[in-house]
């Protein structure tokens, strides 16, 4: 087992407008990536676990061309709102970091 | 029809900087216009509620000194979007202030259009009542008090008003909130270019050089468009474009990487097809363009959240630390107690909001945070306090500072002091704050009717208004 942060030269969380948050998780090499994608780890209930938030709130994409995996959720509270807690929503991904990929 | 439309795009926003070799060059291969946009809702609801521009003046002033006299030499159009972050009245008339003292100074000639975002109240309700105004997923609950209570509202224009302005004889267009990628597809797609291209370009353009392999700086970009495909290439011989970098731009702020939703329908890049030319350059084919059922404009509003007071507080003693939460609600618990004291009746809990975020344990993601228990050995507090009034939110942090500060635990008897305070004093005002309140769309009648437009003659420092 490899914890995804190894594999991916980029995992990143940003606002998706002001009602949305977006995670890309980015690879260098197509081997990679295939390996990521094909282990079957990386995939819309593992995001929403990851969150504690349901996964028909997580929209899931495999992006090919861009060797990347994408997913978007719904922000807690809108960006810039009292409670929350991250303007660009730039630091959110860290759960993400940890998934296991055989 | 041209065979090809050479597009500049020199910064992902105006006032952000980019390298004025780098523009030099991109001069040099003869772009048909230069775009630019000058905001986005990024920085947050402070400025659109506010009024107040992100970045500069000062920045804003190089960067667009220097576009205007590159677009003013090569005779071409220059367009500017979301003006002064927000894209409000307030915003545009700060960015066309800027705009008339670089033309007085530079001894410029040219002619501008002012094209206005922000939202007449009266007409929002009247497209309300007709339910002409409908939700995107997900939203604010939105109706006339909204509106009403709104400090501001902007529609987000398309291409259509900027084309407007160009037929009009504007030589450079300062738009208020504008779709970013609308700056940069309307001319070519005027010009009979396929739009699935055409926006498909724009959408990398409009982050100037953010979509290279190896960016330092915010820098430029530019992209060759032709029939069948298009070209991208950053000036600076140092940064590279690779099929994926580029295929990568189209994930960055989107929710959904391959269908981006425009006012007039919907870029699809399923089938697009990234292929390296050489080192530097890729060339891109196949993305489509749907054409929506129904023209929409999207709508940003914010208002006013109350005014708020903020003090920082750590905490070191390891007692207090293995009870946080309990050690918080007591908090709050006195803090809502001494409230009442000192106002009686006149104020009810549920006129003021009292957060404390707790740096090393769930500070940085709320309720998204997945573990649940602390391993530090200090914890900073944020303590914020929002209420309808300033002297509300500053009277209840001095509560809350004596109360956080000597707020007792069962392991030590005697007066403690809880709390390391950095500041003195130790709260500072924040004045308003500011939220989003809208994430809707419109459907006018007409894809200008929100977009009212004002056109100008500058000649150096003389500025006269043109007949519409």
């Amino acid at each position: 087992m490899t914890k995804l942060a190894e594999l991916a030269r980029l995992i990143r969380s940003k606002n998706a407008g002001p009602f949305q948050l977006t995670f890309d998780i980015m690879f260098e090499r197509p081997e990679i990536y295939d390996r990521v994608k094909k282990s079957g780890a990386v995939t819309r209930d593992i995001v929403a676990q990851s969150y504690n938030i349901l996964p028909k709130d997580v929209l899931f994409f495999y992006c090919d061309n861009a060797l990347a995996i994408k997913a978007s959720i719904p922000r807690p509270f809108s960006q810039g709102d009292l409670r929350d807690s991250d303007g660009h929503g730039g630091q959110q991904y860290a759960p993400l970091m940890d998934i296991e990929i055989p | 029809m041209m065979d090809e439309m050479r597009i500049l795009s020199p910064s992902s926003v105006c006032g952000s900087g980019f390298l004025e070799k780098s523009f030099e060059t991109a001069l040099s291969w003869q772009p048909h216009f230069i775009g630019c946009d000058g905001g986005s809702t990024d920085p947050g609801p402070s400025y659109l509620g506010s009024g107040k521009s992100v970045f500069p003046r000062q920045a804003v002033m190089r960067d667009l000194r220097l576009m205007l006299i590159g677009a003013r030499k090569l005779k071409i159009p220059l367009m500017i979007g979301s003006s002064g972050t927000a894209g409000g009245d307030v915003h545009l008339a700060w960015m066309f202030s800027i705009l008339k003292e670089i033309a007085a100074t530079e001894s410029l000639r040219f002619t501008v259009a002012l094209i206005h975002a922000e939202q007449d109240k009266k007409y929002l309700k009247r497209r309300l009542k007709q339910g002409r105004i409908t939700p995107l997923d997900p939203a604010p609950e939105f109706n006339a008090k909204v509106i009403d209570r709104s400090e501001r509202i902007v529609g987000m224009m398309s291409t259509e008003p900027f084309l407007r302005a160009l037929d009009a004889g504007a030589d450079v267009v300062l738009a208020g909130r504008a779709s970013d990628t609308a700056i940069f597809s309307g001319l070519p797609i005027q010009h009979g270019f396929d739009p699935g291209l055409a926006w498909h370009v724009a959408k990398i353009l409009e982050c100037g050089a953010a979509a290279v392999v190896n960016r330092k700086t915010p820098d430029c970009m530019m992209a060759f468009l032709r029939k069948d495909c298009f070209e991208v290439e950053a000036p600076d011989p140092t940064l590279r474009c690779t099929p994926q970098s580029i295929a990568s731009h189209s994930l960055y702020e989107n929710a959904d990487p391959f269908f981006l939703v425009e006012s007039s329908g919907t870029l699809d890049l399923t089938e697009s097809r990234y292929q390296a030319v050489n080192e530097r350059r890729v060339r891109v084919a196949g993305s489509k363009f749907i054409p929506a059922k129904h023209y929409t404009v999207k709508l940003e509003g914010a208002e006013k959240a109350g005014y708020q007071s903020v003090m920082i507080g750590s905490i070191r003693d390891p007692f207090i630390i293995r009870q946080i939460d309990s050690w918080v609600s007591r908090l709050k618990e006195r803090i809502r107690i001494r409230i009442e004291m000192v106002y009686g009746k006149t104020l009810k809990h549920t006129d003021y909001v009292l957060n404390i975020r707790i740096y090393g344990k769930d500070g940085t993601m709320g309720p998204l945070e997945p573990v649940k228990q602390t391993a530090a050995h200090e914890l900073c507090l944020l303590f914020e306090i929002t209420a309808a009034t300033q002297e509300i939110a500053s009277t209840i942090a001095g509560i809350m500072r004596h109360q956080g500060l000597h707020l007792p635990i069962p392991e030590w008897s005697g007066l403690i002091t809880a709390l390391a305070c950095p500041y003195n004093p130790a709260h500072f005002d924040r004045g308003a704050v500011y939220r989003f309140n809208v994430n809707h769309v419109v459907k006018p009648k007409d894809p200008c009717e929100m977009f009212p437009m004002d056109l100008f003659a500058v000649s150096g420092a003389r500025v006269r208004r043109i007949a519409k």
